[in-house]
């Protein structure tokens, strides 16, 4: 597709020379490329993602069959805890900064992010926190009789964190490496919403940024909000247990459910700073695998907007159980009711976009398919734990855990996947294998359904969350096994995924500019992109510039 | 209910649709090679698929609110069953202060019928950490929370045995943490009653074992954590034994109350639930079996 902007590209484009062999590591530590560090994000995230990923498996071994001893209660209080630390803080958010990272500046056009030495130090201090957390389990010893790593539950609520319930230092290794992950994360978030403001090319006016961006926007802004309290809390927590001060010790008039307001203002709203980028992921593929616009993009953007807004007010129907009364709970049942509206506009919006379109079910495409699904039914979940007398039975049993995992695996790590067979091509220059790519999908899809399906119901049978083990006869042992089982799909389907992206790398097939033929600007530089990502700045005058350039006798300028 | 149906209706109309779409949509190889008709909105659309949900959800609203109020905002009635819950790592304390009882791990309440109403109201707080009291099918969870008061009510009609568990992660031994509520017809209650306020045995005629279990057990430092009523032992870290030989079962209802049980859970509790807040006694064989012949006796 010769279009004058990729020509003039190609022209400027010097061979590809990179630094001299022994400098390949110097020049990744210390660069400031956007692309490097959003790669370096993903790989680090990717790394703890298998982490995780063990630790569940640990603890489902543990509770495949009633009263197992595979491991003690102590050993297992700690894998959930860093289960759930580490899928979130070191997971999820580098996961979908690196994303952010690498394709923000591509789509709006830009050479970098706007302050390319902070996006290094918010990567780095972030690492150094995943680090800092599995340090822990050599360097926090001392505990008495309870191993090393942190055991308080990703929540960690108060005062199970107080000095007196968690002596030793494994809680101050929980504190720290979240404090410093959310010290990177304000900084990354920064980082982009001043990218999004300050550096669009020639002619993107908001009203013509593609979604992914909008949402990155909207999601930045929120972990302004919703980190710098969790970060503050971390602080606190550390004066009560170091100097004395008395916010969450309750012995001395300190409040448990302050520390609950504090974690679930961030928590919330953490939700939806993980799901907004998956929509993004889903808002670039949906159309262009069904080979349309986006229908309804400006209330697209509004519904992106309005979660933001509603996300920082419904952060109690997390406390229905603390006795709040009547009032509190139904105000927080209320707003996470509404928040159902604007989502359910973005469901419909999918919908009309696949309507009458020509759907192309490539890897990238069924992930977003299964997203669609699964989103659809976490939802659903979720309008019914947003009724607080559903939650004073199902609060903390296995149903939530089975909701929420519908929407962190079923939806946002679906996405996810999708993105990485989508921009995988664009990365590094070769197509992922669809072969592998389908085996990876239907495994993933079946174990997860084994998994997250059968797991609503031991919740709805009386079982409460994070106990380590069960006794026979209350109806929850077919269950549990079956939940068990499909775990071994997902991780199967983990190692196909591994095992293809390696396997691409070296043996993919070339995949040049645009081998998704797709509309937005990223797919206009070479695969991979230089360092300078675009050789003349760009100048757009739609929605979707690469539309305009292939169909010069229809433009989408004509139109919005 | 009605969210339950509202929310599976919704799941079988758009998940249908998005079916059907993705189905009768799909790309054919007999297809044109054209472009499909872009269409980027419409906002009769938007603005229907707007109104329709927060119709929805203000129904869902109201409903939901109803059953708050019915649940949370009516006042307590006089002829309630008062019961004092208080949460330990990791058992329950119970303490009916109107009756002069104080009992752990196993709840015992009436059951009410229309006729003479007799609901049981829970006041609950906890010495240590945050706990959640869940037993599903007498009431929803209710959180246990130190240096904060809740209530909460329920009010059985069917006799029985109700099994729950802590639902809020209180530390290693969270998961044993269990809950055991009897709910007992007026008579067995009142029979319960009787039994809890005798003061605890201090006289075992013909059972010398006994007596000398209760000599160590007070030159122990048992006496520091449990109280048995009357004596010298007025701890209160652990549970209440003036009546421990009348539960079916101890440590929060993880074990089953037989000697050989209790001899082998004050050898080392750790061995029947690791992460017991209970010590190791290091008693020699002899004082493991008089304490377990004097615990057994106290009915």
């Amino acid at each position: 597709m010769a279009t004058p902007v990729m020509e003039a590209i190609d022209q400027t484009q010097s061979p590809p020379q990179g630094p001299p062999r022994p400098n390949v590591i110097y020049a990744w530590l210390t660069t400031v490329d956007h692309k490097k560090i959003g790669l370096m994000y993903i790989a680090y995230a990717l790394v703890f993602l298998l982490v995780g990923g063990v630790e569940a498996v640990l603890m489902r071994i543990q509770l495949a069959i009633p009263n197992n001893h595979f491991v003690s209660p102590q050993v297992f209080n700690q894998l959930f805890t860093m289960h759930g630390t580490t899928m979130v803080f070191f997971v999820g958010m580098p996961i979908l900064f690196g994303f952010g990272n690498y394709l923000v500046p591509l789509m709006i056009g830009a050479r970098d992010m706007a302050f390319p030495r902070l996006n290094a130090f918010s990567f780095w201090i972030s690492a150094f926190a995943g680090l800092l957390l599995y340090f822990s389990y050599f360097g926090a010893s001392g505990l008495y009789a309870a191993g090393s790593a942190p055991d308080v539950g990703w929540f960690a609520y108060a005062p199970l964190t107080a000095k007196v319930f968690s002596p030793g230092h494994s809680t101050d290794y929980w504190t720290l490496a979240v404090f410093l992950s959310g010290v990177g994360s304000i900084g990354t978030a920064l980082n982009i919403v001043t990218t999004i403001l300050c550096m669009r090319c020639k002619g993107m006016k908001m009203s013509r940024m593609p979604l992914l961006p909008w949402l990155y926007l909207v999601m930045a802004s929120l972990v302004f909000v919703a980190v710098s309290p969790l970060t503050a809390a971390q602080i606190m927590l550390t004066l009560d247990r170091y100097i004395g001060s008395h916010f969450f010790d309750t012995q001395a008039g300190g409040s448990a459910v302050l520390w609950m307001h504090f974690f679930w203002i961030f928590g919330h709203p953490e939700v939806y700073v993980l799901v907004l980028p998956a929509f993004a992921f889903v808002n670039e593929i949906v159309p262009v695998f069904s080979r349309k616009a986006m229908f309804g993009y400006p209330a697209m953007v509004a519904a992106s907007v309005s979660i933001g807004f509603i996300s920082l007010s419904v952060w109690a129907h997390h406390m229905f159980t603390v006795g709040l009364g009547p009032v509190g709970n139904t105000f927080f049942v209320f707003a996470t009711m509404v928040i159902s509206v604007p989502t359910g506009i973005k469901i419909f919006n999918w919908l009309a976009t696949i309507w009458g379109g020509k759907v192309i079910f490539a890897t990238p495409m069924m992930f977003c398919v299964g997203f669609l699904f699964q989103f659809l039914i976490a939802g659903l979940t979720g309008i019914m734990l947003s009724a607080a007398p559903f939650d004073w039975q199902l609060g903390n049993s296995y149903f939530v855990v089975a909701h929420f995992h519908y929407v962190l695996v079923g939806s946002i790590l679906f996405a996810i996947f999708g993105a990485f067979y989508y921009w995988y091509p664009k990365v590094t220059g070769r197509m992922m294998s669809e072969t592998l790519g389908k085996w990876h999908f239907w495994l993933f899809i079946i174990g997860f359904h084994l998994t997250f399906d059968f797991m609503h119901v031991p919740g709805l049978l009386g079982m409460p969350r994070r106990i380590y083990t069960y006794e026979a006869g209350r109806g929850w042992e077919s269950w549990n096994l079956i939940v068990s089982i499909g775990a071994i799909f997902q991780a199967a389907g983990i190692l196909v995924f591994c095992y293809n992206m390696v396997r691409s790398y070296y043996r993919g097939k070339e995949a040049g500019h645009d081998p998704w033929d797709a509309w937005t600007l990223e797919w206009s530089t070479p695969s991979p992109p230089p360092a300078y990502n675009f050789a003349i700045e760009p100048t757009v005058n739609s929605r979707r510039p690469l539309w305009d350039l292939k169909h010069p006798e229809d433009p989408d300028s004509d139109y919005e | 209910m009605l969210v339950l149906s509202v929310t599976f209706a919704i799941f079988l109309i758009v998940g249908g649709l998005l079916l059907y779409a993705l189905i009768r949509y799909r790309h054919r190889p007999t297809d044109s090679e054209h472009e499909p008709a872009q269409i980027y909105g419409s906002n009769q659309i938007e603005l229907s698929w707007t109104v329709i949900p927060i119709l929805i959800v203000v129904m869902l609203f109201l409903s939901t609110t109803r059953v708050i109020l019915r649940t949370e905002a009516i006042p307590k009635p006089d002829n309630t069953m008062d019961v004092t819950v208080i949460g330990h790592q990791f058992w329950w304390e119970y303490r009916y202060p109107k009756l002069g009882i104080v009992t752990a791990n196993e709840l015992h309440i009436p059951i009410s019928d229309k006729a003479s109403p007799k609901p049981t109201y829970l006041t609950m707080s906890s010495t240590d950490v945050s706990h959640s009291f869940w037993v599903p099918r007498l009431a929803g969870k209710m959180d246990v929370i130190p240096n904060r008061v809740n209530t909460m009510w329920m009010d059985p009609t069917e006799p029985g045995l109700y099994l729950g568990q802590c639902a809020q992660y209180c530390g290693t031994q969270h998961a044993k943490m269990l809950l055991r509520v009897y709910a007992q017809s007026p008579e067995d209650f009142e029979a319960w009653v009787k039994q809890q306020q005798k003061p605890a045995q201090h006289e075992f005629p013909g059972n010398p074992a006994a007596t000398e279990g209760q000599t160590v057990f007070m030159h122990n430092a048992c006496i520091n954590c449990h109280t048995v009523s009357g004596s010298a032992a007025t701890g209160r870290f652990g549970p209440d034994l003036s009546h421990l030989a009348s539960r079916d079962t101890f440590a929060s209802g993880a074990v089953k109350n037989t000697p050989e049980n209790l001899r082998k859970w004050i050898d080392n509790p750790d061995s029947m639930k690791p992460g017991s807040l209970m010590p190791p006694m290091h008693l020699n064989e002899h004082d493991l079996n008089v304490i377990t012949a004097y615990l057994t006796e106290l009915h």
